[in-house]
């Protein structure tokens, strides 16, 4: 069962690091990591990676900067570089959040990536430091089969290392890869290698130098629907009469592996344990406090299956697709809801309004591809600026809605490959005169007014031609 | 307004007259209030299925008029006018410009437009879902306008609120029924009322304004036939009771000539005015008018009667001879068609039966029953007779039109049951006067005996205060008691009117087919969304051009919702297509195979109704696909299915019906169902039966979906199986 994947045509690769070991007197040969540990959760469709890191300066210049590598096949996957340094002593840890940076380095052996963590205090000449390196893959496991029958459980081909892939020499490494249950069908074997209940267990390794890798390719079950949004365009509408309206159109595919023949419901409805079971039946979506009027529909009207929860911290909206979604079967939705503006719209010192908001996908466990998030500010508002926490492309647009003259400014930001993880807030800054919410309902005053006066004098008037 | 010609005589005091304008200002007042009220309240009293299931289109027919709708104001009027859909009829495909009654749309379409150019960003499902009521407001408006023509302003208002709440109105009227009817009847009755305005005036343009509402009722809905032949029939009763006058005579030819021009415009109707049969009588009328005028004119410019009378023998029969000739010429060249099987079926109600089963097999084409008449009209039935006889009281122009339109209408709504709508009306407008004039002529008799001692100082109209006068003359004893029972048994009936028809409206009307509702164990509602379900299935996981065959009912919805290709829809112009569709479906699989292969199906629809007891499913449609099948292709017969002339899917079912493709579809893997408690698997709830083959095998097809209740069930055709 558990055999390992015929490794000898493998070998040839492990080793096939140190190819431009061009020693100059750059800060990479002066750090090594003395103690490294790697869990690797592949228990939901996004896999998370935990690392920890003992990084230590054996070098004579202090310095701040410590580069993570990724395979070009990975750096495409992944979704977020997280990076935590444990600070004070013993019982009063605290963690810091470090910023982290991809970079480009010239001789970078075999296309790898680069992210630059950059430490808060320099490290100096002989001393040392634990990083604690979170990062997300997406579109990371591999359905093999391809193609399942509606009776059949979903297994998956995971792809990675053993050994980490650093820039820097590893004194001692380990890897865990935990499955979502006991049913594996092969992993494959770089000894010390051994499996414990839903636990792989890569290592201890020592001493490996830098750019070590050793392919292994995991196969096992995993039966958790692959929720993937493939694009969601969130359109957050201000009014400065107290209502933001938020309104997200989602295009959802089952990542998984792709369904094929048969749907029979007699069986999916009498044996729900054994048919379909990688079936995404319902998702989650944690809305802000305090919403209201939730609506869940598609094109071709409303979905009935749905439930909210409220209370005074989150609401919970659970939404059912009008048919459970198979393995490559496609749902399109809109959820729209209200919130209150106070809880959202802010002033800024210098007389600016800005909009706090949550950037990503509110549904949860779900991977976006594509994400627009566009925030139309009322008409007349002035100089949009936004702040995200990571790089996304931004446009203006112009929309018109409800008695609009000049139209509405539409601030446009596109992110492709998000996580849930990455809800971190965005604000927008404009300025708007008070006046223009007057504007709206004058309008309409005036049109009634004229209307009314128009009927006054139809009334008065006699257009007749004879007397 | 009758105190007006007395003013001058009286002493000419500017007080009093001040005050007489407040009076009449008074009554203007109340009249628009009552009339918005009454806008209102036909608006509102609509909109129950959307309050309680959401802002949808409803039906079968509706569903097309949406796309094409959608298709117009996204891709422009030239466009739509040539847009040949591939995606319905396959694989004939169909023109949608030449074979739809634009109206409706180009409304919608045009109200959408209006709306974004004054800035109300609503989405065109919002003007589609509101169009029908929106469009059954404007009708009380004529309602009270043609009222006012006919009889007084009194039954206007009457009619109007009549009309604004009649159960035969609403019922193709509600919110979401986006149907060529819900515009239709509003284009109809203001057809009728300008027409009418035009005889009683003889104005030219009143007679302009009747030919363009002609119009626009030929370009919104096929029931235009009916004013066409009305309107001559009405002419020539005119002209038999000897009504004939300069008036009409204005009137009807204007709007004949141009109405038919106008009418030719329409891509769909053509040159029908002057070829079909169905339009031969206003023709007909149309010369017979000009030979009236002519003799006239004879008959002014000879002095002598009897020379006179001698022409006019020697002309009318001319003048018939000629015409029958033409007639019959135009008859047997061909260049005349005859009359269609629709209408041949609206005169004779068992023609339908018996010729054409694709009609009869509509429920809203069955002959209208009792109860339905009730259901729809209430104490309009009763009130309708007590109007024609005031409206014979007092014969008129008008009157006559009125009397017409009542009768013949009433009759087609006994032929069928969606003509209750065309009937609805006339009896609205008929009743109206019977309310009116009775609680007229009881209120001025309350009001005289009161005045008793200075009556002159009433002054009713004309006419009530005459027969007030001759009621008094009677001076019965307990008169005024009388009338006020009277009265209020009058308020009573129109009380109860008014909560029947909102029940009616609340419990039969507003449910939107769609969608279904039932009532659960712990009365709690619950809702079968299963047709969404399976069509936006079809729109997601099947690939774009994928071709669906379900029974014609489901067509448009398919389209429409799934946004696939059908092979047949709800547009039933190709008998032959829907007969193979039939066949197909009434035949062993293997040979059923053959004609959806032929036919390029991938996809087989059915509706089935065993699991909830939802009963109009395609099992119970089942001897309609036979009877239509076998209407083309003999090798279907019904005796097949049937066991002693009795329809059943138990285990006494005919051996071919156990094994047609449609049961094995409907019930594919139904026997290891349990559908009820303590009933064997594989109960049927809608026939209430355990069915009669529960090991059913497919071969050349396989499940491909099957909605949350099994309403829907779609079966993907397999390819064939390799021959290596």
């Amino acid at each position: 069962m558990e055999a390992p994947i015929r490794a000898t045509g493998i070998l040839g690769f492990t080793l096939f690091s140190l190819l431009f070991f061009v020693c100059r007197s750059s800060p990479l040969h002066n750090l090594f990591i003395s103690n490294a540990e790697r869990r690797i959760d592949v228990t939901s469709h996004i896999v998370k990676v935990y690392l920890t890191l003992k990084v230590e300066n054996a070098g004579t210049t202090p310095t701040s900067e410590v580069l993570l590598a990724f395979p070009p096949t990975q750096v495409d996957h992944l979704a977020t570089v997280e990076a935590l340094v444990t600070k004070g002593k013993r019982k009063k840890t605290t963690l810091v959040r470090l910023d982290v940076k991809p970079t480009e380095l010239p001789d970078a052996p075999n296309g790898a990536k680069y992210f630059t963590i950059y430490l808060a205090n320099p490290l100096n000449s002989g001393e040392s430091t634990t990083l604690e390196v979170l990062y997300l893959f997406t579109h990371s496991l591999e359905p093999f089969p391809a193609e399942i029958g509606q009776s059949e459980s979903q297994l998956v081909h995971y792809r990675d290392s053993a050994l980490i892939l650093s820039p820097y020499h590893i004194k001692q490494q380990t890897t865990f890869i935990k499955t979502p249950s006991t049913k594996v069908e092969s992993f494959t074997r770089v000894e010390p290698t051994n499996r414990a209940g839903t636990e792989i267990k890569y290592g201890p390794y020592e001493d490996r130098p830098p750019y070590s890798f050793s392919p292994i390719l995991v196969h096992f079950e995993n039966n958790s629907p692959f929720p993937v949004v493939e694009e969601l365009v969130r359109e957050v509408e201000i009014s400065h009469w107290g209502n933001l309206q938020v309104t997200e159109q989602y295009t959802l595919v089952h990542g998984g592996a792709r369904h094929k023949g048969v749907f029979s419901r007699v069986d999916y409805q009498s044996r729900p344990t054994l048919s379909g079971a990688s079936s995404l039946q319902h998702l989650l979506a944690r809305l802000p406090p305090r919403v209201h009027s939730v609506y869940y529909r598609d094109e071709i009207g409303n979905i009935s299956s749905s439930h909210l929860r409220t209370d005074s911290r989150k609401s919970e909206l659970e939404i059912e697709p009008r048919y459970p979604l198979f393995g490559g079967w496609k749902a399109t939705f809109v959820i729209g809801y209200g919130l209150p503006l106070q809880d959202f719209l802010f002033e800024s010192s210098d007389d600016r309004r800005y909009l706090n908001f949550t950037f990503g996908c509110p549904l949860l466990e779900t991977v976006v591809d594509k994400l627009t998030v566009k925030v139309v500010l009322p008409e007349g508002s002035k100089d949009p600026s936004a702040v995200v926490p990571f790089p996304v492309d931004q446009h203006l647009e112009t929309k018109y809605s409800y008695l609009d003259v000049v139209g509405r400014t539409v601030v446009v930001m596109e992110k492709k490959n998000l996580v849930p993880v990455q809800n971190s807030h965005f604000q927008v800054y404009y300025t708007f005169k008070p006046i223009f919410m007057l504007a709206e309902p004058l309008m309409l005053a005036s049109a009634f007014f004229l209307f009314f006066v128009a009927c006054v004098a139809y009334l008065h008037i006699d257009l007749s031609i004879r007397k | 307004m009758a105190t007006m010609p007395i003013l001058p005589n009286m002493p000419a005091l500017d007080l009093i007259k001040s005050f007489k304008l407040k009076t009449k200002q008074q009554e203007l007042l109340i009249r628009v209030s009552i009339l918005c009220l009454v806008y209102i309240l036909a608006f509102i009293t609509r909109l129950f299925s959307v309050l309680r299931y959401e802002s949808m289109i409803h039906e079968f027919d509706p569903y097309f008029n949406y796309r094409t709708t959608l298709y117009l104001t996204q891709n422009g009027f030239y466009d739509f006018w040539n847009w040949f859909d591939y995606e319905s009829w396959y694989p004939l495909g169909r023109i949608v410009g030449g074979t739809l009654y634009p109206g409706l749309m180009v409304t919608a379409a045009l109200i959408y437009r209006i709306l974004h150019f004054l800035r109300f960003a609503v989405h065109i499902r919002e003007v589609c879902v509101l169009t029908a009521p929106f469009f059954a407001s404007n009708t009380t408006l004529v309602a009270y306008f043609f009222g006012k023509e006919i009889w007084d302003t009194g039954a206007g208002l009457v009619a109007a609120i009549l009309i604004a709440i009649c159960p035969g109105y609403i019922s193709r009227s509600v919110a979401g029924s986006y149907d060529n009817e819900g515009v239709a009847i509003f284009a109809l009755l203001f057809t009728f009322y300008l027409f009418v305005k035009a005889v009683n005036t003889g104005s030219l343009a009143w007679s302009l304004a009747s030919a363009f509402g002609y119009f626009y009722m030929v370009s919104a809905w096929g029931g235009y036939v009916f004013i066409i032949n009305l309107i001559p029939l009405y002419v020539l009763v005119l002209l038999i009771t000897g009504r004939y006058s300069m008036r009409l005579y204005v009137a009807y030819n204007c709007m004949y000539v141009l109405g038919m021009l106008l009418a030719m415009q329409i891509r769909f109707v053509g040159f029908q005015h002057v070829q079909s049969g169905e339009h031969m009588a206003a023709m007909g009328v149309f010369f017979l008018l000009q030979v009236f005028y002519f003799l006239d004119w004879v008959k002014h410019m000879l002095s002598d009667t009897k020379l006179f009378q001698a022409f006019l023998r020697i002309t009318v029969t001319c003048a018939v001879a000629v015409g029958a000739i033409a007639l019959g010429l135009g008859m047997l060249s061909g260049y005349i068609s005859p009359w269609t099987g629709r209408f041949y079926s609206l005169l004779d109600p068992t023609y339908a039966k018996d010729h054409i089963p694709i009609i009869a097999s509509v429920s809203e084409h069955q002959p209208t029953a009792w109860s339905s008449f009730m259901f729809d009209f209430h104490i309009l039935l009763f009130l309708f007779p007590a109007g024609l006889y005031f409206c014979f009281k007092r014969l008129s122009d008008a009157t006559i039109f009125i009397v017409m339109y009542g009768l013949t209408s009433m009759y087609f709504a006994g032929v069928m049951v969606r003509l209750i709508l065309v009937a609805t009306p006339a009896v609205c407008l008929v009743s109206a006067i019977a309310v009116s004039a009775t609680v007229k002529n009881l209120t001025v008799l309350l009001r005289s005996k009161n005045k008793g001692v200075q009556t002159g100082s009433t002054k009713g109209s004309s006419s009530s205060k005459a027969s007030s006068k001759a009621l008094l003359d009677q001076s019965q004893p307990f008169q005024k008691n009388g009338a006020i029972a009277l009265l209020f048994g009058a308020f009573y009936l129109l009380s109860k009117y008014a909560t029947h028809c909102t029940w009616v409206t609340s419990e039969a009307y507003s449910s939107p087919s769609i969608v279904l509702a039932a009532r659960g164990a712990h009365g709690s509602r619950v809702i079968f969304d299963d047709y969404r379900e399976a069509y936006f299935w079809l729109r997601q996981n099947t690939p774009p051009d994928a071709k669906v065959m379900s029974w014609w009912d489901y067509g448009y919805q398919i389209t429409a919702m799934g946004n696939r290709t059908v092979i047949v829809d709800n547009n039933t112009w190709n008998n032959t297509h829907i007969a193979t569709v039939g066949r197909a479906m009434s035949s062993y699989e293997d040979e059923a195979i053959e004609i959806m292969r032929s036919l390029d199906v991938d996809y087989v629809l059915v509706v089935f109704g065993g699991v909830t007891g939802y009963s109009s499913d395609d099992i119970n449609k089942f001897l309609w696909m036979v009877r239509i099948g076998g209407g083309v292709f003999p090798v279907i017969k019904e005796p097949d299915y049937l066991v002693n002339g009795e329809y059943r899917v138990d285990k006494g079912a005919a051996p071919k019906m156990l094994n047609c493709l449609m049961y094995k579809l409907c019930y594919y893997r139904f026997g290891e169902m349990l559908t009820e408690y303590g009933k064997p698997p594989g109960y049927d709830r809608a026939r209430g039966v355990e069915i009669g083959n529960k090991d059913i095998k497919l071969e050349h097809l396989e499940e491909a979906f099957t909605t949350s209740n099994w309403i829907v069930r779609i079966y993907k055709v397999k390819p064939p199986n390799n021959r290596w």
